[in-house]
């Protein structure tokens, strides 16, 4: 009789009890996203079963013959597509490099800005490019690199008395501008995670190697640079998922029948094989081959960053 | 601290007029388009034109107004961005904030994160996805272009560590004890406390809608229903020699100014967001990079 007073009194034991039974919420709440994950995320991962087959629209996914690896045969023949592979590998990884690479440069040449007003003005400006999509500014790009009088071109023959260069044209040509372009729109914006490491850095190591009489610029050699190297090696391995990522967006708008060797990679052969050629199953074996290289990949950057760095995303 | 070498003088006016020149490549494609947009035909056909109009007109800008394709497409763009990043915030703030539970009060709450995750790490690819698609019989609605982006599980792990690290767990069970449930909490305690990180994930949503063009490409296959970057894809590679078949079915040549002026009225609502944008961005970012 008593225990049950007490236990009807206790309101912890009350508290806990509504908690269990309304805990059905949070499986209700998480409801949409889980309906969506596995319609536009997991069906598409079982269909991957297409890639096995030979996918006939008409006979969808469960009538389809199966064939094996017959596709995964086809594709590692195709000596096009070692090339694809290559300048995919080529692309993403100069842009990973450049990238780092500037936006590094770019944090430190701003740390050094004492006044203000003129950082947040250099700021509004290299951040707005990331925000602009790869169509408007392949239209700009089009227009003012043309090689017959297009902006760029008069600068240079006008002022140099260069030969006007085919940037879209001409392959290598071509390479140098899906780089420079790519690293001229997300420097800044990449910059963001390296100037906000620059200032956490422990105030005093500035002030002790100042009274050890170290000027400014070997402040930033023996201080802020390797200060920032556990960040640098963040960043750096956990890009290493992308190495088969070169930039659809980017390059789609502005490749061309000129450039094909140089500049077609895995998405954008994808996207020909599978959307414009209708060959479905190699394409899907394709994208299979790419899914499976990112995915290891990604795994080795998040391990290595967690050795290297100490760092985890999960 | 005080820097008065004479060397380092002269480097921070080198280092600040470089930053100046630097500041200056990022906006001057965007001079360059405006004032292309401001010219008369002929000068801008002749390539005349910089930095500054020549023989200044606004006749493309009318023109564009009436064109009713560009008008269409716009208006689908403005609807996108704005269902889409609201549909997107509602399912990522309800499921975010059952996997902002710890696992000792929510028992499945590592089994759904493994859901999460792995569908972030590895996925279908192009064909499997546009079958998928196909076959739910998504082509050509409108909803295509909302459904298969709206969850993202990259913005879901930014906001469930957002409310871990603002909401007082003494805030929470007290609002429990009071007798509140879990929506009710997620209304009244989560909702108010994320409005900066809710603010920052919805600017950045509609963003991605606005300026997604390959959705629109692959789904839409009648061209009356692409949203404007697809539109604008269709203009800008027309010209470009593009070998992209699909594309070239719909061809909008038009001349540079005509161009120009269709895409300076694109950029106009992403330089409208900017301000709001970057008053949050950085903050997101660094955001993003706090732990569980």
């Amino acid at each position: 009789m008593r225990t049950s007073l007490v236990k009807s009194s206790d309101p912890y034991n009350g508290y806990l009890k509504s908690k269990l039974k309304i805990n059905y919420q949070l499986h209700f709440l998480l409801l949409p996203s889980v309906v969506l994950i596995l319609m536009f995320s997991y069906a598409p991962i079982l269909g991957l079963i297409m890639a096995f087959q030979d996918f006939k629209v008409s006979k969808g996914f469960l009538g389809s013959p199966f064939v094996g690896l017959k596709y995964f045969d086809i594709l590692f023949s195709t000596p096009d597509f070692y090339q694809i592979i290559r300048n995919t590998f080529f692309f993403a990884s100069t842009e990973i490099i450049f990238l780092l690479l500037f936006s590094f440069i770019f944090a430190l040449l701003l740390n050094e800005v004492r006044a203000t007003f003129f950082k947040r003005f250099v700021q509004t400006f290299v951040y707005l490019p990331h925000f602009l999509s790869w169509v408007i500014l392949s239209g700009i790009f089009i227009e003012i690199l043309n090689v017959d009088g297009g902006l760029v071109n008069q600068f240079l023959v006008n002022l140099f008395g260069m030969k006007p260069i085919f940037f879209l044209g001409d392959g290598n040509w071509f390479r140098f501008t899906i780089v420079t372009t790519d690293v001229w729109k997300e420097f800044g914006y990449s910059a963001i995670v390296i100037l906000a490491a620059i200032s956490s850095i422990d105030p005093s190591l500035y002030e002790a190697a100042e009274m050890d009489g170290a000027n400014r610029w070997q402040q930033t050699l023996f201080v802020t640079i390797p200060s920032l190297i556990p960040i640098m090696i963040v960043v750096a391995t956990l890009k290493l998922g992308s190495v088969l990522d070169a930039n659809f967006d980017q390059i789609f708008p502005l490749y061309n029948g000129l450039v094909m060797e140089k500049a077609d990679i895995i998405d954008t052969y994808a996207y020909r094989m599978g959307l414009l050629n209708l060959n479905f199953s190699f394409t899907a074996a394709v994208g299979m081959f790419k899914s499976v290289v990112s995915f290891v990949m990604i795994v080795i950057g998040y391990r290595l960053a967690y050795k290297l760095a100490n760092y985890r995303i999960f | 601290m005080k820097y008065s070498s004479k060397s380092y003088t002269l480097f921070t006016i080198a280092n600040y007029i470089f930053l100046a020149l630097l500041s200056a490549t990022c906006i001057a494609p965007l001079l360059h388009l405006l004032a292309l947009s401001l010219s008369s035909k002929a000068p801008a056909n002749a390539n005349l034109v910089g930095f500054w109009p020549v023989g200044f007109t606004t006749a493309a800008y009318y023109e564009t107004f009436g064109n009713q394709n560009f008008i269409r497409a716009s208006i689908i763009s403005l609807l996108r961005s704005v269902v889409g990043p609201v549909f997107s915030m509602i399912v990522t703030t309800m499921g975010a904030y059952s996997l902002s539970k710890e696992h000792a009060q929510f028992k499945s709450r590592n089994v759904y994160m493994w859901f999460f995750v792995f569908a972030m790490l590895f996925n279908g690819g192009l064909i499997p996805t546009y079958m998928v698609v196909r076959s739910i019989g998504l082509m050509n609605s409108f909803w295509v272009l909302i459904l298969p982006i709206a969850v993202s599980v990259f913005n879901m792990i930014l906001l469930l560590n957002f409310f871990r690290a603002s909401v007082p767990k003494s805030v929470e069970e007290a609002a429990f004890i009071d007798g509140a449930n879990h929506i009710r909490t997620l209304f009244f305690i989560y909702l108010p406390l994320a409005v900066p990180a809710l603010a920052t994930i919805t600017l950045f949503n509609i963003i991605i809608h606005w300026n997604s063009y390959f959705d629109g490409l692959i789904y839409m296959t009648d061209s009356k229903n692409h949203p404007l970057a697809t539109f604008l894809l269709t203009i800008v590679v027309s010209e470009n020699a593009n070998p992209l078949g699909m594309v070239n079915n719909i061809k909008n040549i038009s001349e540079s100014t005509l161009k120009a002026s269709q895409i300076f009225l694109s950029l106009i609502p992403i330089l409208l967001v900017y301000p709001f944008l970057q008053r949050y961005f950085i903050k997101g970012i660094i955001m993003g990079s706090v732990k569980e």
